[in-house]
């Protein structure tokens, strides 16, 4: 198993407000230089949440008590940029295990669903809903149901679907990942690689 | 029935296809670096497994090396494990590594064409977005996360959905002064960073078709900045005379064989894309980006857009011209600025150094400009000297340095003060990307070369008319 399993995920949220979040905000390039896979999650949103003393910048949202959560909620095109999985890791280590927005980066949200984040993709009225209730009251709790693939606010009832191919979802709900679904064919592999002529 | 060139590239790399989940594809070449790797080799490590086909892998340095004094040890002693880190990885499991001090390193989608690790028709992926630069050869070539590495090194295949197609045309003739950095900035402006998320995108018409394999590179790899997974040309005669007789290209009977598959690589006439844009290559200027990300670009003759005039949100565009401590209606040219680096996978090739020349020839630095001018591999520093660009470079107050990612990414000790303002060849502007703190207007080696010499953003068309007229 690579990963903990995702079910149901019922959980106040952080929001994130702005556009185009990239993958150098989500960890600045100066942090990727581990050699294992530790250590990513307090470097989460490194510049917008630390000055240059690394003491806190009290505005950033990550740094306010009143704003907790296992769901990190970001404006549209969330996670373009770099392919770097550290982006992803750091997102896992900081505690969240999905995170919301109107749009995704390719690689960002392959990234995610290969190390058990689910990036749930909902409309850009319903990520503007999400960010209003949590404006009105942060303890607003939010429903993420993998089984059922829906998104509720908690509060008002106010609910959406959302999209993820059946493999991706099978592998979630278990916590599988693609190399252990690749390990098992590796004959097969192995008798396509004879015909590759270079 | 009718293909898209990617169809028959990808279609021919299919495993195994999964009823609505992803395919199973094969992958031919494989590049790896220090920075993505190391937890991918554990991960090998941690479940039992081997590299299946280490000959089909291959290992530079790059993203995290000095660009100075590169035959001393490194200083920075976690950049030094990375490398060192590769270095075992690569020995462990027999795959070919081109680490720091080797006479091909360099910035790996600079030493893959090079050496003929980069063929049309191929499948090629590298824990970096920018792999897309490769598909300038006809071949499909994509980022990819280090579980996907790990995937690749243990199974040479990954998991993926088949993207959508795009092909975007751009016709005509490009106007003085403008190179295919430009050409890559204005669609990139037009479409937006999330323009072509979801797509791959094939380039054609008279503009690419002109352009030389360099050029196509540069345009090839900015299509991560669009959001693309990826872009590519059909491979021609130019690509073909490009790949002949490097190093790992095939050779007699298995080059005839090849060619014979490569020459039907194109896109069938009435094949059907899921979306296509068509642009006019005389519409495009030499073009500069002013905010956060490489969407928010214009000519350079121009001024910054008010808010009311950009799709998207209002605070978000505000925020970045914050940061950049621009306002709406700025012009960009005439703006003092402190940086210029040149280099970077994007524009860190012969062609891009030429260019650079092409106008300080002659000149001098201006006195407030400092200047990194990183060339992408030693293949490339080498025909610097040869071509005498190097005695341009030092005539002019300039000197060159070591090849690598440099400011590019700033993970090593290159990285532009807070506050600065630089103009970068390389392909990101995101906040503090080049440097906590640092400011970035990324533009084609012209426009860095212009301004390098006047120290302010600078029309480089000003400075080739003059030599044109004299």
């Amino acid at each position: 198993m690579a990963y903990d399993k995702f079910n149901i995920v019922t959980s106040t949220a952080v929001p994130l407000p702005i556009e185009n979040v990239d993958t150098d905000q989500i960890i600045p390039a100066r942090f990727l230089k581990a050699t294992e896979r530790k250590g990513f999650g307090e470097n989460l949103f490194r510049d917008w949440r630390y000055n240059n003393d690394n003491t806190p910048k009290e505005d950033f949202v990550l740094n306010n008590p009143t704003y907790s959560g296992k769901i990190l909620v970001g404006g549209k095109n969330f996670g373009s940029g770099s392919s770097r999985e550290h982006a992803a890791w750091a997102v896992y280590d900081h505690g969240f295990r999905c995170v919301v927005s109107s749009f995704f980066a390719d690689i960002f949200r392959g990234n995610c669903l290969n190390i058990g984040v689910l990036p749930v993709q909902v409309s850009p009225e319903f990520l503007e809903k999400i960010f209003e209730a949590i404006k009105i009251n942060p303890d607003t709790e939010i429903e993420v149901n993998l089984p059922q693939q829906t998104i509720t606010i908690k509060a008002s009832g106010e609910s959406e679907s959302f999209g993820i191919n059946s493999y991706k979802k099978d592998n979630m709900l278990n916590g599988y990942d693609d190399i252990d679904y690749l390990s098992k064919m590796k004959t097969e592999i192995q008798e396509f690689a004879t015909t590759r002529p270079f | 029935m009718s293909k898209t060139l990617f169809d028959k590239v990808w279609d021919s790399h299919v495993v195994r296809n999964i009823e609505s989940g992803p395919d199973v594809f094969f992958i031919d070449r494989h590049f790896i670096h220090e920075v993505t790797s190391p937890v991918a080799f554990l991960g090998i490590k941690s479940r039992g497994n081997t590299v299946l086909y280490p000959e089909r892998t291959f290992a530079t340095a790059d993203h995290n090396t000095p660009t100075i004094n590169q035959h001393l040890p490194v200083e920075d002693p976690l950049s030094a494990n990375q490398l060192k880190a590769l270095e075992e990885n690569a020995a462990a499991w027999g795959i070919s590594h081109w680490g720091l001090g080797h006479e091909k390193n360099g910035i790996v989608h600079v030493v893959g064409p090079e050496n003929g690790i980069t063929l049309p028709g191929a499948t090629i992926v590298c824990g970096d977005s920018h792999t897309s630069t490769h598909g300038a050869f006809g071949a499909i070539a994509f980022g990819i996360g280090t579980s996907e590495v790990e995937m690749v090194l243990s199974t040479q295949c990954i998991m993926q959905p088949k993207p959508k197609k795009m092909r975007i045309n751009v016709n005509g003739e490009l106007g003085f002064g403008v190179t295919p950095k430009d050409v890559a900035l204005y669609i990139i402006a037009k479409l937006t960073t999330s323009g072509a998320t979801g797509y791959f995108v094939e380039y054609a018409g008279d503009v690419f078709t002109n352009m030389t394999m360099e050029g196509r590179m540069t345009v090839c790899n900015l299509s991560i900045e669009m959001g693309a997974r990826g872009g590519m040309i059909a491979p021609d005669e130019k690509t073909f005379e490009y790949i002949k007789g490097r190093p790992l290209t095939p050779k007699g009977e298995a080059w005839n064989t090849a060619m014979e598959y490569w020459k039907t690589l194109k896109t069938d006439e009435d094949a059907v894309f899921n979306k296509e844009l068509t642009f006019n290559g005389a519409d495009i200027e030499p073009m500069i980006t002013y905010g956060t990300n490489p969407g928010m670009g214009i000519g350079i003759t121009n001024h910054i857009p008010d808010a009311s005039n950009i799709e998207g949100g209002v605070a978000t565009y505000k925020k970045s011209l914050g940061y950049m401590d621009f306002s709406e209606g700025d012009t960009m040219i005439g703006k003092s600025v402190d940086y210029v680096f040149l280099g970077s996978c994007t524009n860190g090739r012969i062609e891009d150094f030429r260019a650079f020349a092409s106008i300080i020839k002659g000149r001098k630095k201006a006195e407030n400009i400092t200047a990194w001018l990183v060339p992408g591999s030693h293949e490339v520093e080498g025909l610097i000297k040869e071509e005498g660009i190097l005695d341009i470079i030092t005539e002019a107050g300039f000197t060159l340095r070591e090849p690598g990612c440099s400011a590019c990414l700033a993970m090593n000790a290159d990285k532009i003060p807070a506050g600065k303002l630089a103009v970068s060849t390389s392909n990101r502007n995101f906040e503090g990307r080049q440097g906590p703190g640092s400011r970035t207007l990324l533009a084609s080696p012209l426009v860095a070369a212009a301004t390098a010499v006047t120290g302010v953003v600078t029309d480089p068309r000003t400075l080739l008319k003059e030599e044109a007229l004299a």
